[in-house]
């Protein structure tokens, strides 16, 4: 009997990606200006895709989906949405 | 001292990559959510953006445990799962610390099919924490409205504007005597994250309300989702508060609002920023209606600031 | 070694004795006539601590069956009950369960439904829920009830699908029969404790019921549909090691009376079967060779079974407690011929609608009746 094996009920795991390489939506994407970063973390807690890297401020653009919440939010100013090519 | 964006935990239950729109304010909260509950705890979901979201079998975008359960009953389901723990760790078929149970709904999971559940799990006091993420409308099936869509909103159901004001769903979850029910909103992280981890360790039924801009409902740039979100409290449009076994106290910046040391800033601008108003803006009736809405906002906080009173 | 104790029980009773004897972990509940018994011994066995389980007062059965999913989902043995517009309600999270592979274990008390209303038998309400994927017995007896809600739950937790075990509303529920109760450590011998292979689990986490694309959607429902099928030889294990284990027997998938030389077969489920095989002896005493044939399990219709019981050339009469809206006569005649049909050319089926709303079905009625289906 297949069905006592798990592939054969309805579930799901847990995995990066789960909507695809969700990066390619981006039409705008964040480039911060290292040099305006106060590292506030600002962006960190805001993004709602989890893509900043707290310390670094690195973006994953693998997922990063271009909202630009980053960018309003950054209290100096250090991230720029530039239109992607 | 309410947790600074600094001191948040690194804990991701959030998965990047997830199907929600860019901005989405559900996915923005749930992660604060995540990083206040961690790992261990069992998720409820009823059909709705965040299920879309969540990715399709066998991709799961969040990193708990979860059912999609039918859209009316998140309430009864998770009483299912809380008493089914608790049995089974009495039992000893389950070792160490117990899941928290908590659902993640919508405004229509919460306000509308699914409010008898959701009273009746009150009424009984189980073992949950209910997060209503209230984005005002029907977002997944293409925004239409709901009991929380706000007076003069448009929806596709509403096409010339909601004619009546949404519910206080919140002080009816109050009025149940639960021992904790709050409400937050993704412009103040710190505020939702301390909520949540005390509702973790209360025992009993837990609210937890999170007002959630969905641009794509209310008709704004998916950059200014934390924005609306601010200007939402700023004009009192949202209240921020918390109930400890019936005791309300209003957070920052609702209390200076309540307490009268600041003004709410005028709907107008609220109002103005947001598309779903427009039409309402343009017609001849446009003084009228927004007077309307700014008298539910001042009813609501004159209301709210009474009852507050009420400690017994 | 301890002994097996007879009680005298309602068919309420008898169900609520097996739920004690499963060790069922969560009951959801909600009161409905003629169910409403059922509900109120969980509740105070629960209190009582003679079950050393949850008892949840839900609002509504819709709720009940919700929380019984999630539940089961959780890893927890479930039971809930119900009838008429109860098992109405539930319709929506009945799929839940199914399409879940969830093994909750629920009785039926059969009632017939609104509009308008009554409060009496009739099995409308139960074959009504005919394609939300529960496999589904019929009871004829309180002593039938208490032994298949057993096996209802090995069979439900060897293949992963919820079992609606059905009896009449007051017929069984609310009469008075002697009941033998085996002793638990028998009981516990048949039935281990439930170990599900999934559950909703932290350390392992996985969700149930994301949005599914057709590709994926469509193998579970043919498996749910294949497996629903698969279910009859572990349906006839569990009654032959209840057997075993107890010494009791009702039929597995079917149960006969004088059937083996009968030229005119009296079909039917439920309660009505047992009233059934004493219209046989009069029928026989009239010179008929009469037999019965009952069908304990309803779905999935044991079609090689019956197929392979019937007697040449025999003449079915099929006494159906429903309608089959649209077609004359009953659901139980339209599973017959369909299973039948190009296999068994040698037999004739005849239907007759009877005992809607409760009307009483005592052994002379319908041995008059089958007399006047013969000359039809
Ligand atoms: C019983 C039932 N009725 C209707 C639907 C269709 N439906 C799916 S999601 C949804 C709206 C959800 O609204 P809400 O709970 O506010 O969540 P949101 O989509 O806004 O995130 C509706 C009406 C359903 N899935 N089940
Ligand atoms: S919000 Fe701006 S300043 Fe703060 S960490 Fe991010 S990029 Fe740096
Ligand atoms: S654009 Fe949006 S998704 Fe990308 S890093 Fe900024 S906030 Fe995150
Ligand atoms: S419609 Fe709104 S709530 Fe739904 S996923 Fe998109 S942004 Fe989020
Ligand atoms: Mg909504």
């Amino acid at each position: 009997m297949k069905s006592l094996t798990k592939a054969y009920r309805p579930i799901s795991w847990p995995m990066l990606g789960a909507g695809g390489d969700t990066g390619s939506w981006r039409v705008h994407r964040p480039v911060v200006d290292v040099q305006k970063c106060t590292k506030c973390q600002f962006c960190w807690a805001y993004c709602p895709e989890a893509v900043i890297d707290r310390h670094e401020i690195i973006i994953d653009y693998r997922y990063c989906k271009g909202c630009g919440v980053c960018a309003v939010e950054c209290p100096t100013g250090a991230i720029s949405m530039e239109k992607e090519e | 001292m309410t947790t600074s964006i600094k001191q948040l935990p690194d804990t991701e239950q959030v998965l990047s990559g997830n199907g929600a729109c860019g901005g989405c304010p559900a996915t923005m909260a749930l992660r604060i959510v995540g990083k206040a509950l961690g790992p261990n705890a069992i998720m409820l979901l009823t059909p709705s953006c965040s299920v879309a979201s969540m990715g399709m079998t066998p991709k799961l975008g969040y990193n708990w445990p979860g059912i999609n359960i039918t859209f009316a009953t998140a309430g009864s389901s998770a009483s299912g799962i809380t008493h089914a723990l608790e049995i089974m760790k009495e039992k000893g078929r389950l070792e160490g610390e117990l899941p928290t149970v908590f659902s993640w709904v919508g405004d229509g999971g919460t306000y509308d099919i699914g409010f008898q559940a959701l009273s009746a799990a009150a009424e009984r006091n189980d073992n949950i924490i209910h997060f209503c993420y209230n984005n005002e409308a029907y977002s997944n099936t293409g925004v239409q409205r709901s009991g929380a869509t706000p007076r003069g909103s448009f929806t596709t159901t509403t096409p010339t504007g909601k004619r009546q004001p949404k519910k206080n769903m919140a002080l009816l979850m109050l009025e149940h005597n639960i021992p904790y029910v709050a409400t937050a909103t993704v412009a103040y992280p710190g505020d939702l994250y301390d909520k949540v981890v005390k509702a973790k360790n209360i025992p009993g039924m837990k609210y937890i309300e999170i007002l959630a801009p969905c641009y794509l409902g209310w008709q704004f740039d998916m950059s200014d989702t934390v924005q609306m979100s601010r200007a939402a409290v700023r004009s009192g449009a949202w209240l921020l508060w918390e109930a400890e076994n019936g005791k309300i106290t209003f957070n920052n910046p609702t209390s200076l609002i309540i307490n009268g040391k600041k003004a709410a800033e005028p709907v107008d601008e609220y109002v103005k920023k947001q598309g779903r108003f427009n039409r309402l803006l343009k017609g001849a009736d446009s003084a009228e209606r927004i007077a309307e809405i700014q008298g539910d906002i001042d009813r609501e906080i004159a209301f709210m600031r009474e009852r507050a009173k009420i400690t017994i | 070694m301890k002994t097996a104790q007879v009680i005298m029980a309602t068919g309420a009773n008898a169900a609520a004795q097996a739920v004690k004897y499963a060790r069922v972990d969560v009951v959801p509940g909600y009161p409905i006539t003629p169910q409403t018994s059922i509900m109120e011994y969980m509740a105070s066995m629960v209190e009582n601590d003679e079950l050393n389980a949850r008892f949840i007062p839900v609002e509504g059965e819709h709720s009940a069956m919700a929380a019984a999913v999630a539940a089961s989902a959780a890893g927890a043995r479930v039971f809930t009950a119900t009838s008429s517009n109860g098992l109405l309600y539930m319709h929506e999270v009945l799929h839940m369960a199914s399409g879940g592979r969830l093994p909750v274990v629920m009785c039926n008390v059969n009632r017939g439904i609104f509009a308008p209303w009554t409060l009496w038998s009739d099995h409308q309400d139960s074959m009504a829920q005919r394609d939300t994927g529960w496999i589904q017995y019929h009871c004829s007896s309180n002593q039938e009830v208490f032994n298949t809600i057993l096996q209802a739950y090995r069979v439900a937790e060897q293949i992963n699908i919820p079992i609606m075990v059905n009896f009449d509303g007051f017929a069984i529920s609310h009469c008075l029969m002697p009941l033998t109760l085996p002793p638990q450590e028998d009981i516990d011998q048949f039935l281990p404790p439930h170990k599900p292979e999934w559950r909703l689990d932290p350390a392992n986490p996985s969700s149930f019921s994301n949005v599914t694309m057709a590709a994926e959607y469509a193998p579970f429902r043919q498996m749910l549909s294949d497996d629903i099928i698969a279910s009859i030889p572990l349906v006839k294990q569990a009654a032959q090691e209840y057997k075993e284990a107890t010494g009791m027997w009702d039929g597995d998938t079917i149960d006969t009376y004088r059937l083996e030389d009968a030229e005119v077969v009296a079909f039917a489920i439920n309660s009505m079967a047992a009233e059934l095989k004493l219209s046989v002896d009069i029928l026989r005493e009239q010179g008929i060779k009469a037999g019965l044939l009952r069908p304990r399990l309803y779905l999935p219709f044991p079609a090689e079974d019956i197929i392979a019981a019937l007697p040449q050339n025999a003449q079915v009469m099929v006494l159906d407690r429903n309608y089959n809206f649209g077609h004359p006569g009953g659901i139980l005649a339209s599973e017959l011929k369909s299973v039948l049909f190009g296999r068994r050319n040698d037999i004739t089926v005849k239907n007759r609608v009877m005992g809607i709303g409760g009307i009483d079905l005592t052994r002379r009625f319908m041995a008059a009746e089958i007399r006047a289906m013969m000359d039809e």
